[in-house]
């Protein structure tokens, strides 16, 4: 039945074009950049538990977003702008204050620098949301934070295209050399890496990309921390075998995801709970399985 | 006249300003197709010279020559074509296979964007062999045994195929039979044509194949030389700070601690 309606219905044609094929591509979009993204971090932070966001990015895009919706509610655009410039300020406040800590390897100054960050952004986000007007702007923040792609359009698809095209294919190509990156300073340096450069090229690649979808998703919670260990399982610890599938595998679960989120009730369900309600239940299952081993 | 592969030069280095330094007006020469053995104490600054060597390190002063060229004229790139390093411990985060883990041994080989080639795949499977752990190709590293990985470690540094080989404290946490088995391949690469640099606080382990050593205490280089000439009782005891007589039998060094400890026997009480 699809194929004919869409060549007869202008209603139909008009429901896909606009509205589905933008959601569907974002939402492809969106699980590539959190799975490659996360895949990067881990392997750049040498531990398998770590998810994009976790260096101010996701709490610093949830207060931009609050912010922007709290000033100038009336545009996507603006309020994505915000998130977008608040995660990346999340990353660089959290780059600077790990520098300025004086003792520790680079791996746990970071963290800390990242969980301090990201908790002044979380206070911040509870100012805001405490005087936010309960009944139009608290519910579009909470909203904004349990993450969903029910308001994705072209232009926003087109906002996240350039960052997220560049992102990934940076991370795609220098795939193999991410190994290099997670082996001690010492042995890096010894192989001819330009430890730092190189670190700094990644670290950017993956904070841009998950900044900018989580800019027009919100906060889409457990992709980019389980879709890289299943990717792993499933192909290989080698970067190069399980960055690409990682990619597909993020593409196409949240494809599913948003699915689900559309069409499990009548009304929508948030997709960020629909992820974390998978992502829990699979990292349950994995973490207890005795043949799904997860590393250190 | 024959000239060093290494030439050190009155090397200083702290690790932070105002700081004790942790090597100090250190100077040596390390000729080709030796093995050199950089004995001392826990916290003498061996990794510290290692590392100063490796280039991961910039001296504070002082210069180090690789082949009549200072250090850091050499890329990063074609000064990890010469040099490798087999580190302490290589605390891996992820499953490697064996294999995959010997591969990133020819990243001073690899463009950016370059993966590894089947040429790259013989040569390391050619390290494995090396070292006789052929059979082991696909298993996990994070699965092998200690010294296992010591090998797995020390064939991806040969994949590497460096002029000069850098180990620290190769040895220190294998038992007798690994601790044997390695340093059979550090000399066996020796008498290869590599020139094989080692830290070790070990001396008898220093003893079984060096040719040359550098006696190292707080920083400070005691004395460098022939073993004939510097494996003796009293430069030994000099360098660990601890009373030591150096025995030689049937070809082989022993090392006798000559203190008694202070613990008074236990008196039997009936």
């Amino acid at each position: 039945m699809p194929l004919n309606v869409l060549r007869e219905d202008p209603l139909a044609q008009q429901l896909v074009l606009n509205l589905r094929l933008p959601r569907l591509i974002t939402a492809a979009l969106l699980g590539m950049s959190l799975s490659a993204a996360g895949g990067v971090m881990q392997m750049l932070f040498r531990n398998p538990l770590v998810e994009p966001g976790f260096l101010g990015v996701t709490q610093g895009a949830g207060f931009g977003a609050a912010l922007g919706i709290l000033l100038m509610a009336t545009s996507p655009l603006m309020i994505e702008l915000s998130a977008t410039f608040f995660a990346v300020l999340g990353l660089v406040l959290s780059y600077f204050i790990a520098r300025r800590i004086r003792y520790g390897g680079w791996v746990l100054r970071l963290v800390l620098a990242g969980i301090a960050v990201s908790a002044l952004f979380s206070a911040g986000l509870g100012i805001l949301k405490y005087v936010a007007d309960p009944t139009s702007q608290l519910p579009e923040i909470v909203f904004w934070l349990l993450g969903g792609l029910y308001a994705v359009t072209w232009s926003d698809l087109f906002y996240i295209l350039p960052v997220v095209v560049i992102g990934l294919l940076i991370i795609f190509l220098m795939r193999w050399r991410l190994n290099l990156l997670s082996l001690s300073d010492e042995t890096a340096f010894s192989l001819g890496v330009a430890v730092g450069r190189e670190r700094a090229l990644l670290l950017a690649a993956g904070v841009a990309i998950t900044a900018v979808v989580v800019s027009v998703a919100g906060i889409v919670g457990w992709i980019g921390l389980i879709i890289p260990h299943i990717a792993r399982r499933v192909t290989s610890a080698n970067a190069a075998e399980f960055i690409p599938f990682s990619m597909s595998l993020g593409a196409v679960f949240a494809m599913l995801c948003d699915d689900l989120a559309r069409v499990m009730t009548v009304g929508e369900i948030p997709l960020g709970i629909i992820t974390s309600l998978v992502g829990a239940a699979v990292f349950l299952i994995m973490m207890t399985s005795q043949n799904l081993r997860i590393a250190k | 006249m024959k000239h060093g592969i290494l030439d050190i030069q009155n090397l200083s280095f702290s690790y932070m300003e105002g700081m004790p330094s942790a090597v100090k007006g250190v100077s040596f020469e390390i000729m080709p197709r030796t093995a050199t053995a950089i004995l001392g104490p826990n916290g003498a600054g061996k990794t510290t010279l290692l590392h100063l060597l490796l280039g991961i390190k910039k001296p504070l002063s002082g210069t180090i020559s690789l082949n009549r060229t200072p250090l850091h004229q050499y890329s990063r790139r074609s000064l990890s074509q010469w040099i490798g390093l087999v580190p302490q411990s290589e605390n891996l985060a992820f499953e490697y296979s064996v294999l995959e883990y010997v591969l990133l041994g020819r990243a001073p080989y690899l463009g950016p964007l370059e993966q590894p080639s089947d040429k790259d795949i013989a040569i390391a499977e050619q390290a494995l062999q090396e070292v006789g752990i052929e059979s082991l190709t696909q298993r996990s590293v994070l699965a092998l045994s200690g010294g296992e990985q010591q090998l797995v470690t020390l064939a991806r540094a040969l994949a590497q195929k460096p002029k000069i080989l850098l180990l620290d404290e190769p040895t220190s946490h294998l038992d007798l039979a690994n601790r044997n088995i390695t340093l059979r391949i550090m000399d066996r690469l020796r008498h290869n044509g590599t020139t094989v640099i080692f830290t070790t606080h070990d001396p008898e382990a220093a003893a079984l194949i060096a040719d040359y050593l550098v006696l190292m205490r707080s920083g400070e280089v005691l004395d460098a030389g022939t073993m004939e000439a510097t494996f003796t009782s009293s430069k030994l005891s000099q360098t660990y700070g601890a009373p030591v007589e150096v025995v030689h039998t049937d070809g082989l060094w022993f090392v006798k601690s000559m203190e008694r400890l202070a613990c008074p026997p236990q008196l039997e009480v009936s």
